[in-house]
């Protein structure tokens, strides 16, 4: 295992795509969120708004292009050949699926922790100019109150969660393009098909069921108690779909050929 | 041009024998059918009235509100009517009142404090041909906050003087004219409207919007507001030409019945009328109930499908090895570009006619006669607009995956570049006016062609993304799309002419 860790980061590092990923993914976290929180606005009269989760908003973004990361770990072997290498250096097809798991979580990890971050500041230095002042109920965000460190913490591990399931559906698919648009259809689809439906219990199961729904309740801050699934809950549901996604992966790559 | 026909046969040859790629044409075809059958089956079947019925259907067939209160004879023929508006208030709304409802039950109806009337608030004379909700009619009234204006048939409006109370209407024949003036004696022509000559009824009337205040916040969008009533003094009424004999009668016009709805009273005191009303003459502006645009959410998943295919279809070129051969039998290699287009739009083209007529279909039979009813233009244009739209939007995956030659990248780019947007503004993680830029310069601008909800200038509704409405008209924002694939055609060009294979 620890020398098919060891090639996995070997692979990883030698080409310059990953990295390119890792600061975009990163950047575009940020810099989304840094847009969102520049026009969101309080009024004097007060607002309902939640701004911890306003402020992390990038990470609508940031999970595409962690998911096209994951994906290429594994769509580039098979688009270039090299996975008959690969194979035929680590036969152990689940060991060689665990170790592209581990660096991937680790790659996600090296981006979304400055991404979330740097998320979280933009939201704590601006959103206090835009009216969320404490006088309005909103004082300065801050890592020490228990629900923003959930959200914040959550938000990375919602992150590398999805690299993971796009790890799994890319594995199954073995096609790179094709493996990004079945995530990204995943992972976007469902908020597109809330929006249409109207019945609310419809629209209570899937905001419980689908992945990024689920996933991203982990950013609220206000009115958990009215959620549709509780934050921990609703990321325990994205970790499911993350282990069926692997476990669907890494029975097609053993039963099928290269 | 033999030998473009003969590299257009090439193409078709190249896509229709990857069987993974017509596959992929069914699936887009299957998930269209699927996702209306969902939002179909996903949506409520209680109708579009707050009280529980459908709207009425006015002259032209728009759904309208029909909920004033008229004090009124019958007009047969020929006739003039003259009011002064002596004063228009409100009332304050419902206290926590939400989406129009008041939270509390009283046993009777509390009438609510005076304030200020609605902007849309309106009192002045009318000419209707009966009083059945959804009649057609010609007023000419005094609003809250936008001055004089006629209107007629519920969908049209015209402004007059900003701060005259007296009103005149004359009816001569088919034609209603409505007149306005300061001081009784000179009078200005606001307008005039058609109206079947014939029985009517004619008098003064009250109606009001009730007071909504729309919120957007991340993650959803809300309307605040409930019933109020708007009070109308009227003094110097002079009518001529009714029936010799008839009386003013008090009728309030409704086309809901809310027990719960402030009362309404008219009250005459020797020439002095105070008269109530607590509904609104206007077009709906979508309702409660879902609407027609909302069944071909499917198309998000065909977009997805198609963008797929367009990279794909470059991409395995390189892949394969494939390209020297093509450019070794076709040396333009922009017509090579070119041919892939044609045969790529008009397959996807024709893929997207069926899918969305069949999602169209289905789901308005799931739905039965529920939503926002849509002329037959407008389905049209929805079918045909959707097949466009995922027309051009494989080209442009097609154009992006031949500028990178990567197909991951090329793939999430579109995604992200068409769906992102549209995501980001109508579940309203952008704030409303961010939103609509996005959707005025992003390629997702196309999506307008797929909003059947009409803007009425005259009646009070957040106009924004997050309830439905696109900044750019349907065409316009598609033309944005052809633009972003018209721009990155061009690069794709010079870039496949200049480099390497």
């Amino acid at each position: 295992m620890t020398a098919a860790l060891h090639a996995e980061w070997t692979k990883l590092r030698t080409v310059a795509g990953p990295l390119w990923l890792v600061i975009g993914a990163a950047v575009l976290t940020a810099a989304l969120s840094a847009a969102a929180v520049g026009a969101a606005e309080c009024p004097a009269t007060g607002c309902g708004q939640d701004a911890v989760r306003t402020s992390l908003a990038g990470v609508q973004l940031g999970q595409a292009i962690v998911a096209v990361l994951a994906v290429l770990v594994i769509g580039d072997e098979y688009r270039n050949g090299l996975i008959r290498t690969t194979l035929a250096t680590v036969p152990s097809r689940v060991t060689l699926l665990a170790a592209k798991g581990v660096v991937v979580a680790g790659a996600t990890l090296a981006a979304a922790i400055p991404g979330v971050l740097g998320a979280y500041l933009a939201g704590r230095l601006i959103l206090p100019g835009r009216g969320f002042t404490a006088a309005r109920g909103y004082p300065p965000m801050s890592l020490t109150d228990g629900a923003t460190l959930r959200a914040v913490a959550g938000s990375v591990l919602y992150l590398t969660l999805v690299a993971l399931l796009s790890l799994g559906l890319a594995a199954a698919v073995r096609d790179a393009p094709t493996g990004v648009g079945t995530v990204l259809g995943v992972l976007y689809l469902a908020p597109v098909l809330i929006t249409v439906v109207s019945d609310p219990d419809w629209e209570k199961r899937l905001r419980q069921l689908t992945p990024s729904d689920a996933g991203l309740s982990i950013q609220h801050t206000i009115g958990v108690a009215d959620l549709p699934i509780g934050p921990w809950a609703g990321l325990g549901v994205l970790a499911l779909w993350s282990a069926g996604a692997l476990l669907l992966g890494g029975l097609l790559l053993r039963l099928r050929d290269a | 041009m033999s030998g473009f026909v003969g590299l257009l046969h090439a193409e078709l040859t190249k896509f229709r024998s990857v069987r993974g790629w017509v596959v992929g044409c069914g699936l887009a075809v299957f998930l269209m059918l699927l996702f209306a059958g969902l939002a179909g089956a996903g949506s409520s079947h209680t109708g579009g009235g707050p009280g529980g019925g459908k709207a009425p259907l006015g002259p032209d067939g728009t759904p309208v509100l029909d909920g004033l209160t008229l004090v009124h004879q019958p007009l047969d023929g020929d006739g003039t009517l003259t009011v002064r508006v002596a004063s228009l208030i409100g009332s304050e709304p419902p206290e926590g009142a939400h989406d129009g409802v008041a939270p509390t039950a009283p046993d009777a109806p509390v009438a609510p404090p005076p304030a200020a009337a609605e902007p849309w608030a309106k009192a002045g004379l009318i000419v209707k041909s009966g009083t059945t909700p959804g009649s057609a009619y010609a007023a000419v009234m005094v609003t809250g906050g936008h001055g004089v204006r006629m209107q007629h048939d519920y969908t049209h409006d015209k402004a007059g003087p900003a701060d005259a109370r007296w009103l005149r209407l004359v009816r001569t024949g088919g034609t209603v004219t409505g007149y306005a003036s300061t001081d009784g004696t000179a009078w200005t022509q606001v307008g005039s409207a058609a109206l079947a000559a014939g029985d009517a009824t004619a008098g003064i009337f009250v109606a009001t919007p009730g007071h909504e205040e729309f919120e957007q916040f991340p993650g959803g969008s809300s309307s605040i507001g409930g019933k109020v009533v708007a009070t109308g003094t009227f003094d110097n009424l002079a009518f001529s030409g009714g029936r010799p004999g008839a009386d003013w009668s008090t009728i309030a016009v409704a086309n809901d019945s809310d027990p719960h709805a402030p009362p309404v009273v008219s009250s005459r005191t020797g020439d002095t009328f105070t008269v109530q009303g607590n509904g609104d003459v206007a077009p709906t502006t979508g309702g409660p109930g879902p609407k027609l645009e909302q069944t071909l959410v499917g198309s998000f998943a065909a977009l997805t499908v198609v963008a797929v295919l367009g990279v794909l279809f470059v991409t395995t070129e390189y892949r394969r090895g494939l390209v020297r051969t093509t450019f070794t039998t076709t040396p333009g290699r922009i017509r090579v570009l070119a041919a892939k287009a044609v045969v790529l739009g008009a397959i996807t083209f024709v893929l997207g006619l069926v899918a969305s007529t069949g999602a169209l279909l289905l789901g308005t039979a799931i739905l039965g006669g529920d939503g926002y009813p849509a002329t037959v233009g407008t389905q049209v244009r929805l079918v045909v607009g959707t097949a466009a739209l995922l027309a051009v939007a494989a080209v442009f995956a097609l154009a992006i995956g031949t500028i990178l030659r990567r197909g991951a990248g090329a793939v999430a780019a579109v995604v992200l570049l068409i769906t992102l947007p549209y995501i980001l503004s109508v579940a309203a993680v952008l704030p409303a006016v961010p939103a609509q830029w996005v959707l005025r310069l992003t390629p997702a601008a196309a999506f307008a062609v797929q909003q059947t909800l009409h803007v009425w200038p005259q009646v009070h509704q957040a106009y924004t993304p997050a309830f439905g409405y696109f900044p750019l008209s349907p065409w316009g924002g598609f033309a944005v799309l052809c633009g972003w694939t018209a721009a990155a055609l061009t690069i794709a060009a010079v870039l496949l002419r200049r480099r390497d294979a």
